[in-house]
């Protein structure tokens, strides 16, 4: 019986996972595009750095922690106006991916620039000492020495993706954790309720540990 | 050349200014090694980073070969960044790559095309002494060799002058050693002007030419290694001498000691036992050896004699007289008791 109601939870079930898979990797790839270079921004700006600015330190700061600050699901719902501008519909994965990006943004730009904290300041200066340019700092020393660091944040910021993409259910944007709400928790199916967890665990497990495997292998230190 | 004018540096905390350098005026020719040596926090390394500006003077210029490098804007700063090679106590070797790119790093910022780079790298390998290490992250080298490779990208771009801050305080003495005949040789081979700070005076002793010795930011005594070994003014330098002509007679040979206890400079080519024996011969007095040391600084010799003179006290103060004419230095410890 209760192999039965599973065999018949699978279509619902593989559509779902497709969903999120598809929803957290566009919202992760807009993240790292937008994100890495906001986090090196907000790095490389600050006090005593090569490229100090305070303006744009504290401009770009601000609407970091603007958006970091609002609850997902206020964002969720807010930014409606703009997801119908970008993608012309606000129902559906598509959808939802814009907030989910708009919230990973600055996010992941702020675990970009703690890794890149953590970097010796000595050795960015022994690269100004050799006359290095600024974005050949950037390149061969920031992002080179920060690398398992980021690594680690792309991870995190992946696995929390996973977690905010069950809200996306509120605009339809479907997925795992909109069917683990809408059949497990409302309707009080149990079987629905187990197995999606189960499949959300075992994402988040696979996410970490290949995340922790990819970090090792790109840290020399 | 180098000429440091009336630099000045002050650092401003939110409450506090504390100062760095304060009105240093210096000139270090070209082709010398220049040390600069003072205890921590006396400044050196901030005006070592004055000089390629790292840390921006707040007032005062830096002058390499003519060119006033704070009038630069950051584009000929770069530039003339690539003829001023620095090494660091630390090292500061970028972890995530290997030796081969981390001095390639260098040669990138000079658009050096890729050949010429890939024959670059090679050749300083083999200048610093570490051509099996090419494909080692840093993080599998030895202190030493971590600072080889060090050496090897700040000379990559054919530096004038090399900037070493404190390159050898991370290291065990036999490996300061050879760090230091690789600095000598650099500077005597390629005509690399070499300007270190330290706080240890070994290792101004061993290779400067000329030292300054810095203290509140200030510089308070400079001359050659040889004029501040033979005839230090200030009391911070005669303590940092004493670090190393320093000796400890034993307690118990203090105690038993009856005669008058003389510390005896010799100097240069003052022929040290000809004097001591002469001196025995001419007066009515016995000498004892306790301790007697010959440093070489410069390649010219310094001898520190310790004796105990015993004798009728006419005929020691006499014999201490002739000494004292003789060499350059004598000193009493201790009276006949
Ligand atoms: N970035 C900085 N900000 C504020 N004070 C500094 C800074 N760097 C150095 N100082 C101060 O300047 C003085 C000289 O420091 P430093 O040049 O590092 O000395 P040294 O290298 O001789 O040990 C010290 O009092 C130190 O606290
Ligand atoms: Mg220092």
């Amino acid at each position: 019986m209760l192999l039965n109601a599973l065999i018949d939870l699978i279509p619902e079930l593989n559509k779902a996972f497709l969903e999120t898979i598809y929803m957290v990797a566009i919202s992760l790839c807009i993240a790292i595009l937008i994100g890495l270079p906001l986090g090196i921004l907000l790095f490389v700006t600050d006090r005593g750095l090569f490229l100090e600015n305070n303006i744009v330190k504290s401009v770009l700061g601000f609407a970091v922690n603007l958006i970091r600050s609002i609850p997902f699901v206020i964002l969720l719902v807010g930014l409606l106006p703009l997801t119908r501008l970008i993608t012309g519909t606000t129902i559906g994965p598509t959808a939802a991916s814009v907030s989910l990006s708009v919230a990973a943004i600055p996010f992941f730009a702020r675990i970009v620039e703690t890794s890149l904290r953590e970097i010796e300041k000595g050795v960015i200066e022994a690269a100004i000492a050799v006359g290095a340019t600024p974005w050949m700092i950037i390149k061969d020393v920031l992002l080179s020495e920060a690398r398992p660091g980021i690594v680690h944040g792309i991870t995190i910021t992946t696995i929390s993706l996973v977690g905010y993409s069950a809200m996306a259910g509120i605009v339809g944007g479907g997925g795992i954790g909109d069917l683990a709400i809408r059949f497990g928790y409302y309707r009080y199916d149990n079987t629905v309720m187990i197995t999606t967890i189960v499949v959300l665990i075992c994402l988040v497990q696979i996410i970490q540990f290949s995340g922790e495997r990819i970090a090792r292998l790109v840290d020399k230190r | 050349m180098i000429e440091i004018k009336d630099v000045t540096k002050i650092y401003t905390s939110k409450n506090r200014q504390v100062i760095g350098v304060d009105h240093v005026s210096l000139t270090i020719q070209a082709g010398e090694i220049f040390g600069v040596i003072g205890y921590s926090g006396a400044g050196k390394s901030t005006l070592l980073r004055c000089l390629n500006l790292l840390e921006r003077p707040t007032s005062g210029q830096i002058m390499i070969d003519g060119v006033d490098l704070t009038s630069l804007n950051s584009e000929q700063l770069r530039q003339a960044r690539l003829k001023i090679g620095m090494i660091f106590q630390h090292f500061y070797l970028v972890s995530s790559k290997t030796v081969f790119e981390n001095i390639a790093f260098a040669l990138k910022a000079a658009n050096k095309p890729k050949e010429e780079i890939e024959k670059r790298v090679n050749e300083l390998l083999d200048i610093v002494g570490l051509s099996d290490k090419r494909d080692a992250y840093p993080a599998q080298l030895s202190g030493g060799q971590k600072q080889r490779v060090g050496i090897a990208r700040a000379l990559a771009n054919d530096p004038n002058v090399l900037l070493c801050d404190e390159a050898t305080s991370a290291l065990d003495p036999s490996t300061t050693k050879s760090i230091l005949t690789l600095l000598k040789k650099i500077n005597r081979e390629l005509g690399i002007t070499i300007v270190l700070i330290t706080h240890e005076m070994e290792v101004v002793k061993d290779i400067c030419d000329r030292v300054a010795v810095m203290q509140n930011g200030k510089i308070i005594e400079l001359g050659t290694v040889y004029e501040l070994f033979t005839n230090p003014k200030e009391e911070l330098t005669k303590s940092f001498i004493n670090s190393i002509l320093q000796f400890e007679i034993p307690e118990h040979l203090l105690q038993k000691r009856t005669g008058t206890m003389v510390k005896i400079l010799f100097k240069g080519e003052s022929a040290e036992e000809a004097i001591v024996s002469d001196m025995l011969q001419t007066f009515k007095v016995k000498g004892n050896i306790l301790h007697g040391k010959i440093e070489y600084i410069q390649n010219i010799p310094l001898g520190v004699f310790i004796m105990e003179l015993t004798g009728e006290r006419k005929e020691v103060e006499r014999a201490l007289d002739y000494i004292s004419e003789r060499t350059n230095g004598l000193e009493v410890i201790a009276h006949a008791a």
